[in-house]
């Protein structure tokens, strides 16, 4: 009889815990759509989405998003461009190349890599990055958007260098042995048959990172210069979604229009970082059968 | 025994390690035939086998001595061409390898890694050759782009040979290549050996006393990494010269 309640207990607080973290997830949702949606009450919400001025104290205020989203974009856009590419070929380098005994070392090296905190990169970048591009690309400002892609791309880097290595671990050695078996060199074999055996993984990896690198705030508003302008080249200095929201809402009034405008660009982060971890998951699931 | 070996070791002792894996054998393997070799596991038939087109290579600590000779050229010299070796030598394993590919591509992948056909037809008309060759043509042939894994077993292994058959090799290498199959499989595939064998050299590991007795028309029987008697089929099953092939054969070990 004991035993019964005990497990019905046990059971219950499991359950509760599943139940509680898909609320905390509703909840959040809810918040933000109510203060977001308190904002169109009186600005238009086509102004919001496309409108080309980010002005919050100007008199009107103007609260068009574009120049944020496309900050966004941009630095995210150009974090890719390079970690992408570099991450792949590290995984396959980890999985496929290295010997044993650098290949534990490296594989330490990229968890020591993901525990460095955000405000450390931004430290180097403010110190060191930024000057550095300034100098040899002869920019009027190093603060830019390729600062910050450079500092995201190696924030990045521990998620899809990791996962991408596990998936390529993951493929049965027998497509490699069938792959030499056939006469492919090495190369051929690892091109042809791992990696694509290997995609979803590698896939959701990347989507990972992007999702890192897209909610990351401290590195971009230490150094993309945090200038609410529509930008025309990563090598200007821009804003993005998160630095707006981190930056300025200390400034707002609880309950002002600015301070519902935030909301909704949070709410716009929200709904491109949902899509595009519900793409990883799905990758992975696919991976996974 | 008079003929022309397709294959020939002279001397071959393999070392894994400290483990001396094959010890001293010398072999010839008739051309157009099927060679079956057996022996209990461990014996070091599959080592063997996966000598004549060099995969042990990929094992670490391995260390082959000796000479495996393969129409007149040594295979182990270090200027040997190992992707060359490897077309020529076709492979099939135990259990089917088929790439997470489509049924296409995984022919395909043979013929773009060697550089072989370019054109669309002409690549085309080899794999529907391959796959008349082992009896899919009929049953794939509308369905070349779906997955290679949505396949039987069988048809799987089948694939897998017409794989190495559109290379055009001249030697067959087979490791156990009826494991994962019934016995209903087992008999087709072997059906599909016998056909292959008049263009074909052929060279079959099996655990499998009857699929040997069956199939082949030599039979090498190997023990603890030696090669204890090589000879027809027939011979070595009905009058074997060795008291150890007779003890096998006869159940008696193994």
């Amino acid at each position: 009889m004991h035993r019964r309640i005990s497990e019905y207990i046990i059971e219950s607080l499991i359950r509760l815990s599943g139940f509680l973290v898909i609320a905390f997830v509703f909840l959040i949702f809810l918040f933000l759509l109510r203060d977001s949606l308190s904002l169109f009450k009186e600005y238009k919400i086509g102004e919001f989405l496309f409108g080309r001025n980010w002005l919050p104290i100007s008199e009107p205020p103007k609260f068009g998003i574009v120049p944020l989203f496309l900050g966004s974009i941009y630095v995210t856009a150009g974090a890719i461009v390079i970690c992408v590419p570099v991450g792949i070929a590290a995984a396959m380098f980890i999985a496929e190349v290295a010997p044993t005994f650098l290949k534990n070392i490296l594989k330490s090296l990229i968890e020591i890599l993901a525990a460095i905190p955000s405000v450390v990169l931004g430290f180097i970048g403010i110190v060191w990055l930024s000057p550095y591009l300034k100098q040899t690309m002869g920019l009027s400002t190093g603060m830019c958007g390729l600062t910050g892609s450079l500092l995201l791309a190696f924030m990045a880097l521990p998620t899809i260098i990791s996962i991408s290595e596990d998936a390529l671990v993951g493929v049965p050695r027998a497509y490699k042995e069938a792959a030499f078996g056939l006469g492919a060199t090495r190369w051929q074999a690892l091109w042809r048959i791992v990696l694509p055996a290997a995609s979803p993984g590698i896939i959701a990896g990347v989507m990972l990172g992007i999702g890192r690198v897209i909610g990351e705030t401290m590195v971009v508003m230490m150094v993309t210069g945090n200038s609410p302008v529509v930008p025309t080249s990563i090598l200007q200095p821009l804003r993005t979604l998160t630095a707006t929201i981190a930056g300025e809402m200390g400034e707002t009034v609880s309950g002002s229009e600015h301070y519902f405008a935030l909301f909704a660009v949070g709410l716009v982060l929200f709904i491109i970082t949902f899509i595009i971890n519900f793409i990883a998951d799905s990758c992975l699931r696919r991976a996974r059968k | 025994m008079e003929f022309a070996p397709k294959i020939e070791t002279v001397g071959l002792n393999l070392h894994y390690g400290d483990f001396h894996a094959l010890q001293d054998v010398n072999i010839k393997i008739p051309a157009q035939n099927i060679t079956a070799m057996i022996g209990p596991s461990g014996c070091g038939k599959s080592t063997l086998l996966r000598c004549f087109n060099r995969m042990n290579d990929l094992i670490e600590h391995t260390r082959v001595e000796g000479g495996i000779i393969i129409d007149e050229h040594d295979i182990l010299k270090p200027e040997a061409d190992l992707i060359s070796i490897r077309r020529k030598v076709g492979m099939v394993f135990q259990r089917p390898n088929v790439f997470d590919l489509s049924i296409y591509n995984n022919l395909r992948f043979g013929l773009r890694i060697h550089r072989m056909l370019n054109k669309r037809d002409e690549v085309m008309e080899a794999i529907e050759h391959g796959l008349e060759h082992v009896g899919l043509w009929q049953e794939l042939k509308d369905k070349l782009k779906k997955s290679a894994l949505t396949l039987t077993l069988e048809q799987q292994q089948r694939l897998c040979i017409a794989r190495v058959l559109i290379l055009k090799p001249e030697i067959i290498l087979l490791d156990e290549p009826c494991s994962a199959l019934d016995p209903v499989s087992t008999l087709k595939i072997e059906d599909l050996l016998r056909v292959l064998k008049h263009e074909y050299t052929l060279v079959i590991v099996t655990h499998n006393m009857q699929q040997a007795a069956r199939v082949s028309d030599y039979t090498g029987f190997m023990y603890l990494g030696k090669l204890i008697e090589f000879g027809n089929t027939k011979q070595v099953f009905t009058n074997p010269m060795e008291k150890l092939t007779e003890n096998y054969i006869s159940g008696r070990f193994g």
